[in-house]
């Protein structure tokens, strides 16, 4: 049985084909068109596959641009998403820190994959990839540099949670020539607790997935694993957790849409 | 099926605004009521109209930005708002006000108000744990009745009172059948169709008429439900809302919770169950005064501190009506209520065991998408389990 999970985030789109025990994925560029980079993330996948249609018993479309693809059977928050994906991916995990371009949001489950309770933030950036995005270009660095420039520093403090507050805040550190490498650290540990505080409320998890596009930076993991005190990991797929969430959801759950 | 009846709940807010203006020219006279705690049989045992004046409507919003700061409750803006725009029909039929020192922002818009109406603010207790709590409140009823003596030029006597209050209970009781009939499941009344309902009782100028009304409408949606017809499938997960009132303009999150494949069975907000579980006792023996200003009192508002019976009352809720989730509806910097919120929390995790969410939002609808996501992620959750 085939099914397929799309992730049309604000970002990147992800897709997911899954058969059995194998599952191969896609990932392209958002851009302008959620429903173009949906259908185009849908197509190359069944190319791939050499599958139609058809093939296909359900798909289940996730991420916020979910409700822009017409050919999906069935729309899923990419909460539940997530949490079902976590599961597979690391076995054992009951809570999922995901920080994306836009938002971060935290997900507490039942260990095998349903979500139990989640906070959100994305009424504003601070605790986003967004904000490690304009810290980076005020410090004249690039988001992929910023862990490994900051390895082994002393976090300077960092008051501001608001973006532009806290980008004026740096220039000014600067100014004050403290080292380049301790204001990221800073900067790391301002997004890793602004979401630990938020994974706080929600109850005490033992193993942590960090996913999203800022799971990529180790100097925020490690952060959230020193703020959270608990095992927080990355794995190299942690990127496709919605999507594969999708995936596994429309095989357990598989729903038909009438076309 | 959907209740003939909710026709004529749809276009009560509308049609008795003229009912309002036709009993002003026969002389009658309007008073005008912003909370649940105001006493609405003082104003009827004044001879008086009482209306709701709780602004709901995003529209008048920007206008009260200009005097009120953007960082405040959209239910205080848009009350002031509609003052100020003299666009709401009751605001400016209304003869005299009734306020109370309630929240902060609240209190203090009601000094700007005071410039567009002869206007009244009752001094609420901060809470009701001290032994001098209820002999205040009493004491503001009746400096309340005072001021509406001189104002209306007219005097409350003890008969009207005990009529107003056999009127208002019947009124309560009306309303409080209506909402029981969604304790049934699945729910025979959608909650966008109850709030309809429920939220043009602040409207009812005839109140005989309007009870008349309801009870029609409770005895349709009983038959509609005897013959096993529900908008809703069975196991659609059943909702509780709590925290701020929701009217007919700010519905928003209710309709998203329906949308988005859930059944909002109950109001505990001051919208609905709040107001209408405390009635006035009606002994005859007792001072008409007391035995309002006791009643009033109850109300769990979050502005009262400390503020146990909602609380309780939000278990009492979740028995009765068979809640899968509680809703917890926060107004953008409604500070009282976002705080107690985790009150809410913890009390609905360890005693009622079933999932909980905040929503803190406005009235616009800038956040649709963001509130959708959320939404549907709980729905989905309580599906799940
Ligand atoms: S929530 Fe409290 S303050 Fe607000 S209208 Fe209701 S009773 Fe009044
Ligand atoms: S919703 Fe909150 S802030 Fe707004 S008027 Fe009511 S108590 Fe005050």
């Amino acid at each position: 049985m085939y099914t397929v999970g799309i992730d049309v985030g604000s970002v990147t789109t992800k897709g997911v084909l899954l058969n059995g025990r194998d599952w191969r994925h896609v990932i392209r560029p958002t851009g302008c068109s959620p429903r173009q980079a949906g259908l185009e993330a849908f197509e190359e996948l069944l190319g791939q596959a050499g599958l139609v249609r058809d093939d296909i018993s359900c798909v289940i479309g996730t991420g916020y641009g979910r409700i822009s693809i017409p050919f999906i059977d069935k729309a899923i928050t990419e909460i539940t998403c997530h949490a079902r994906g976590a599961h597979h991916l690391l076995e054992g995990a009951d809570m999922v820190v995901d920080i994306g371009g836009q938002d971060s949001k935290v997900i507490l489950t039942d260990g095998r994959g349903n979500v139990v309770n989640f906070a959100m933030n994305d009424k504003c950036a601070a605790g986003t990839g967004r904000f490690l995005e304009v810290i980076a270009a005020a410090l004249g660095a690039d988001v992929s540099e910023l862990a490994d420039l900051a390895r082994g520093a002393e976090p300077v403090q960092i008051s501001s949670m608001c973006t532009v507050f806290a980008e004026s805040e740096v220039i000014s550190l600067l100014a004050q020539g403290v080292d380049r490498g301790r204001i990221i650290a800073g900067i790391h540990r301002s997004v890793a607790s602004r979401v630990a505080a938020m994974a706080e409320r929600l109850g005490k998890g033992g193993l942590i997935l960090f996913t999203g596009g800022v799971a990529k930076n180790d100097g925020v993991r490690e952060f959230l694993a020193r703020e959270l005190g608990r095992e927080t990991l990355v794995v190299p797929e942690s990127q496709l957790a919605g999507a594969l969430g999708a995936a596994l959801l429309a095989r357990e759950k598989p729903v038909r849409k009438e076309r | 099926m959907r209740p003939q009846m909710m026709k004529i709940f749809e276009n009560m807010r509308a049609d008795n605004a003229l009912t309002v203006q036709n009993a002003k020219d026969n002389g009658f006279k309007v008073v005008g009521m912003f909370c649940a705690f105001s006493p609405q049989e003082l104003v009827l045992a004044a001879g008086a109209l009482p209306v709701s004046l709780c602004g709901t409507r995003q529209e008048p919003i920007p206008a009260a930005e200009k005097t009120l700061p953007r960082n405040l409750c959209p239910l205080i803006k848009s009350s002031f708002g509609f003052a100020v725009t003299d666009t709401c029909p009751y605001f400016r039929a209304s003869d005299f006000v009734i306020a109370e020192t309630t929240c902060d922002g609240k209190k203090k818009m009601f000094e700007l108000l005071a410039q567009y109406k002869p206007l009244h603010v009752m001094h609420l207790p901060q809470g009701t744990d001290r032994s001098g709590a209820l002999q205040w409140w009493l004491e503001e009823m009746n400096l309340l009745k005072e001021r509406l003596e001189e104002h209306l030029e007219v005097t409350i006597n003890q008969e009207d009172l005990r009529a107003a209050i056999k009127l208002s209970n019947r009124e309560r009781q009306a309303l409080k059948n209506l909402l029981e009939v969604n304790r049934l499941d699945p729910a025979p009344l959608t909650g966008m169709d109850m709030l309809t309902a429920i939220w043009v009782r602040g409207f009812n100028v005839d109140k005989e008429e309007g009870i008349g009304l309801i009870e029609q409408l409770t005895e349709e949606i009983r038959n509609i439900a005897g013959q096993g017809i529900s908008p809703f499938a069975k196991g659609t997960p059943r909702i509780l809302l709590t925290g701020c009132p929701v009217g007919t303009g700010c519905e928003k999150v209710v309709r998203l919770l329906e949308e988005c494949g859930g059944s909002v069975v109950c109001y505990e907000n001051c919208t609905g169950i709040k107001t209408l579980e405390y009635l006035v006792d009606e002994d005859e023996q007792r001072d008409p005064m007391e035995a309002i200003a006791e009643r009033y009192l109850q109300i769990p508002c979050s502005c009262i501190s400390p503020n146990p019976g909602r609380l309780e009352l939000i278990s009492k809720l979740v028995a009765d009506y068979q809640v899968d989730g509680v809703v917890d509806l926060s107004w953008q910097a409604c500070h009282t209520y976002i705080v107690e919120g985790e009150l809410v929390r913890r009390h609905v995790r360890d005693n009622c065991g079933v999932p909980y969410i905040q929503l803190e939002t406005d009235y616009s609808t800038s956040d649709i998408e963001q509130l959708k996501t959320r939404i549907s992620a709980f729905i989905e959750m309580l599906n799940g389990s």
